[in-house]
């Protein structure tokens, strides 16, 4: 499999993240050149092998239903880059 | 008979399907995974831990309650419980989604298949699937109105754990929805696992609506998000579907797509900010490990399950003998059903049953009131009716007690003796005001005895008053019959 | 004096100040003074030097008390990637600008509870993504090792690039690394030093910053395997804060240091012999499994099959819950913060701007491979292999102990050497293996190539089994007896 720079492009945006029109195909090539490595596993049978997701051979450890935390809006707001009161802002968002 | 669901559209009738995912916010006291506090309305992000706010190197810790109250709620839909569930991130952008995703459960759920059964009016009920239940993080909150060109973030609410209840797309009707909804509160009340609070935000609905020609195969849907009161599901689907209805008719096709219900308005329209949040990438939480429940402990959450409405109504229909319909709307709530109970027990229960049901009721709607801060208590209402049963009052005079128990908050019997109001049974007495009454009324007589059979009614009427209501009316009758035949 | 108190470990250390021979701020100072004199290495990006004289000074008075902890007085850098309360945290990404995190990580404060002294946060490949440190905002390390008759620089392995200079330039008594792919193990290669990734789950990972959540562990980065035992012990440790920290006990690993391998079997993987493998990897290879060997051990070799897909899954799996944990970078409650119209723009801004080539890179590949349609073709497929990847290393312990395997396929390169991705990610080949199947696995220095650069050698153990994996390093490094230092050319 490999992507062209319109698939790239709609991969940044899903990222959110700027790519300049200009440097999308070098991208998409550096994209493809990893893609390329990753291909191999293709070939590889894994018929019947269930995906390892962790190693850790144990259940969800469960807490108590206890408030030990939050408090302080100022604390969290301490490094907002963009704030009124206490509230963090955004650009305005249409709904 | 034809289906009373069917919408006349211009070329022929339609059908509606519909599908509710209801968001239901656990009551816990701190969060799904962080320990910071979930009370409503809150100083804005004073209840917001570096976890929820999606802080560097912060990770989750699940609240066992909240696992607690997930299964509990299972068990009362009668679902299936999943012994071992994962919980997934579901990856898209938002100011008020910190982490840039969503703790939630996707492919194996906490709580599989499942079923709630509707209430109708007629008395029959309506059995509507649940496909799933899965516990998830709720977002924050954007507020849009606050600022002529920003949007102010408050992520109080970021991070409440969250179940979501997803229906099958069994509704045919926006009345079938707001019964299913109105049931689902009244089943989570009873467990106790969310209050059920919908202006707070604690129960919320997003609606899935499609329509088709009757017997056709399902139409593209579109959902209807966060929807926040059974009125507003009623009046974005009825909406909805007309949308579709004239689109389809026009010769047009459905779009699938997230709307939102513009609550001034009436109208749904298409959600902006949705276009592209379709590729959510789930995944499961690489910071999390399988939920993995002790069949144990699940059997020991269901021997704490309390007495579930249906099979209250079910008991109450078989122990009371009241009718199926009165059941229901008894054990809408907890609190009716006790009171009722409490009422019935070792009395006529339908008796009981009418009491509550008519003036009981009236009178707490008339004061804005519910059973837990009625001025009537049960005991005092029971005593009501046994002064009716043991014949020291009439049922009518028992409304005036009624009337006077709410506004004094006097014992029944004591406002009797002290209104003078005990009934007279003694037959010489009542044979007396019957003699008057004949007396002054010879001409009704005799148009009575002339085939007139209505007027007896007019003579009870009188022999009432004479006694100021305090006559027995089964004696007044049977002497009036024997005085009045020919 | 001052010169000489830097060259210390941690254990000669702690018996210095334990004879009160010196103070913990007279050591403290000494490190400062390093620090100063050896910036044209990069090694910090944040010095903490005020930070660093007041809890040497209250180290000073324990130890007058008689309440040293374990590591009372040592001064440690911290790899930047750790959040340490009130102190800048970067993660070496513009897009951490700022960042004053209101919380310790349960690591850090487990050094500060023993007594550790904070030197400062040391430089890495951006959000530890890198096998060479040239992928940090705060510009590239410098490797202290140059090739012999040449001033090039090089570059010191990666990610913990930071932390392995600081180490082999004498900048700190120790460091904290971190390891998702061989962060810690490559580094110390590179470097010379030793570098240990403990079992997934033996260092909670709270108040780390995320790369690949199910492949990191914090690790100790030091001038001895001795030292690494004594750090991983404060390190270690259960951690409610983290649902992936296993309450396993913390045994004591220094005690563990015997050298004696009587009873025990290494492998040697016939698979790690990859194509190209330069010749003098191939020897000291061979060497190490002499010295284990001569230390008692059967030596014999074993299969680990699935070995060539490691790489591949690493890159898919890694990239995708990178892609996933660098979405919370978006400019709304820390950090940089990029104007945009809308808020998509400003998203888009923020991050086009924050996040260097190769983040980017790597949020690109993650966010592709988990797209819609992709999920079993790469993501799932990638753990399929880990699976078969993890029962190869499950089977080869029914038989041996622990592994012996060469811990990078070269030495240190020169700055710029491999321009291309691939060839970079081809670093990480001998080490990515053991992240997969979350076992511990160190890198000990073994002797110096033809070039007169450190070559490390690695050796992978059994879940939990540290204080195992720990033993043989030290009979490597009592074997080896490397004691070569980089010439202090860096000091002005
Ligand atoms: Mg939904
Ligand atoms: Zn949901």
């Amino acid at each position: 499999m490999s992507v062209d720079p319109a698939t790239v492009k709609k991969i940044a945006r899903l990222a959110r993240i700027r790519v300049d029109e200009a440097e999308l195909p070098a991208l998409a090539d550096e994209v493809n050149g990893i893609l390329h490595f990753v291909e191999q596993l293709q070939s590889v049978d894994v018929e019947g092998v269930a995906p390892l997701t962790s190693v850790v051979h144990r259940s969800l450890p469960l807490r108590d239903d206890v408030v030990t935390d939050g408090g302080s809006a100022e604390t969290l707001l301490a490094n907002a880059p963009d704030r009124i009161e206490c509230f963090f802002t955004v650009p305005k968002v249409v709904e | 008979m034809s289906n009373p669901n069917l919408i006349q559209g211009a070329t022929g009738e339609w059908e509606m399907v519909i599908g509710l995912e209801v968001h239901a916010q656990v009551t816990s006291n701190a969060k799904l995974f962080s320990g910071a506090a979930t009370t409503f309305g809150a100083e804005p992000n004073s209840q917001v831990s570096t976890v929820d706010a999606g802080f560097p190197g912060m990770l989750p810790v699940i609240n066992r309650y909240c696992v607690e109250q997930a299964v509990r709620t299972g068990l009362g839909l009668k679902a299936k419980i999943n012994l071992t569930s994962v919980f997934d991130r579901k990856n898209y952008f938002y100011a008020d989604l910190p982490n840039g995703y969503q703790i939630s459960q996707y492919k194996d759920p906490i709580v599989g298949e499942g079923r709630l059964i509707l209430d109708m009016k007629d008395g029959s009920t309506r059995e509507i699937g649940i496909t799933r239940l899965h516990l998830e993080q709720d977002a924050g909150k954007s507020m849009h109105d606050q600022h002529p060109n920003l949007t102010f973030v408050d992520l109080n609410r970021a991070g409440v754990a969250l179940m979501e209840i997803v229906s099958e797309p069994d509704m045919r009707s926006a009345e079938e929805a707001a019964l299913y909804l109105t049931k689902l509160r009244t089943v989570l009340r009873y467990l106790g696992t969310c209050d059920g609070n919908m202006e707070e935000g604690s129960m919320r609905a997003d609606v899935n609506v499609s329509v088709r020609r009757p017997g056709a195969e399902f139409g593209t849907r579109c959902e209807i998000k966060n929807v926040n009161s059974i009125r507003f599901v009623r009046a974005a689907i009825e909406y909805e579907a007309r949308r579709q209805i004239d689109i389809l008719e026009d010769g047009g096709k459905i779009d699938q797509e997230t709307r939102l219900f513009d609550s001034g308005k009436g109208v749904t329209r298409s959600m902006r900010s949705k276009e592209d949040a379709h590729d959510y990438r789930y995944f499961p939480d690489p910071d999390l490990l399988p939920l993995v429940l002790d069949a144990e402990w699940v059997a020991e959450i269901e021997k704490g399950l309390p007495e579930l409405p249906d099979e209250k109504k079910a008991r109450l229909v078989a122990d009371y003998g009241i009718k199926p319909y009165d059941a229901s709307v008894l054990v809408a709530e907890r609190e009716p059903a006790d009171f009722f109970e409490a009422v019935a027990k070792g009395r006529d229960p339908k008796l009981a049953a009418s009491w509550i049901m008519g003036d009981y009721f009236a009178m707490l709607n008339r004061l804005g009131k519910s059973v837990t801060d009625s001025p009537v208590s049960a005991k005092a209402l029971g005593e009501l009716i046994d002064l009716i049963a043991d014949d020291t009052i009439s049922g009518r005079i028992a409304k005036e007690v009624f009337e006077a128990m709410v506004e004094t908050g006097k014992a029944p019997g004591a406002i009797v003796e002290e209104k003078g109001l005990r009934q007279v049974t003694d037959t010489g007495a009542i044979e007396a005001a019957i003699d008057e009454v004949l007396a002054r009324n010879a001409d009704k007589v005799a148009e009575y005895r002339s085939g007139k059979d209505k007027l007896f009614g007019f003579f009870v009427g009188q022999v009432m008053k004479a006694t100021q209501g305090k006559a027995n009316p089964a004696a007044v009758n049977e002497i009036l019959k024997g005085k009045l035949s020919p | 004096m001052a010169g000489e108190l830097t060259k210390l470990g941690i254990a000669e250390a702690k018996a210095g100040l334990a004879a009160k021979d010196f103070s913990a701020v007279e050591l403290t100072s000494a490190f400062l003074d390093a620090m100063e004199g050896g910036r044209a290495l990069n090694a910090y990006i944040t010095e903490t030097p005020d930070l660093a004289l007041e809890q040497a000074a209250k180290s000073d008075a324990r130890i007058a008390a008689g309440e040293a902890g374990p590591l009372e007085g040592l001064p440690i850098g911290v790899k930047d990637l750790f959040c340490t309360r009130g102190v800048l945290t970067t993660a070496a990404s513009h897009i951490l600008d700022g960042f004053t995190p209101p919380y310790e990580s349960t690591v850090t404060s487990n050094l500060w509870r023993d007594g550790a002294v904070l030197l400062g946060k040391l430089n890495m490949d951006e959000f530890a993504m890198g096998g060479s440190n040239e992928n940090s905002y705060y510009g590239p390390v410098v490797n202290p090792w140059r090739r012999n008759g040449d001033t090039a620089a090089l570059v010191p392995g990666g990610s913990s690039g930071g932390s392995a200079a600081a180490v082999a330039a004498d900048l700190c008594v120790a460091a904290t690394g971190t390891d998702t792919g061989g962060s810690i193990r490559q580094p110390a290669a590179f470097t010379g030093t030793v570098g240990i990734k403990p079992t997934y789950g033996r260092c909670s990972r709270f108040g780390i910053v995320a790369f690949a959540s199910s492949l990191e562990q914090a690790g100790p980065m030091t001038k001895s395997v001795t030292d690494a035992a004594i750090l991983l012990g404060s390190m270690a440790g259960h951690d409610p804060h983290d649902s992936t920290s296993v309450p396993t006990p913390v045994p004591d690993y220094a005690a563990a240091l015997t050298g004696d391998l009587k009873g025990k079997k290494i492998g040697i993987p016939k698979e790690y012999r990859v194509d190209g493998m330069p010749a003098e990897i191939e020897a000291w290879w061979a060497k190490g499994a002499e010295w284990l060997r001569d230390a008692g051990a059967e030596v014999v070799e074993i299969s680990l099959p699935h070995t060539r897909h490691a790489l591949p899954a690493y890159y898919i799996v890694a990239p995708a819950e990178a892609s996933s944990n660098l979405a919370r970078y978006d400019g709304v409650r820390f950090g940089l913060r990029v104007p945009g119209k809308d808020l998509i723009e400003m998203y888009e801004n923020t991050r086009g701007e924050g996040f260097g080539p190769e983040v980017r890179r790597r949020i690109m590949i993650g966010t592709y491979v988990l797209s819609a349609g992709y999920y079993d073709a790469y993501y799932s497929r990638a753990q399929k292999l880990r699976r078969l990847i993890a029962n190869d290393f499950e089977t080869a312990f029914e038989t041996v102990d622990a592994v012996l395997a060469p811990t990078a396929p070269s030495a240190a390169f020169a700055s710029g050497e491999k321009a291309d991705p691939v060839s970079m990610y081809l670093l990480d080949v001998f080490t990515v293996t053991a992240n997969l199947a979350g076992l511990p696995a160190m890198s000990v220095p073994a002797g110096l190539s033809d070039q007169g650069l450190p070559m490390g050698l690695q050796v992978i153990g059994k879940p939990f089994d540290e204080a195992g994996v720990l033993n043989v390093g030290f009979a490597l490094e009592r074997a080896a007896a490397f004691k070569a230092k980089p010439a202090a050319w860096w000091r002005a």
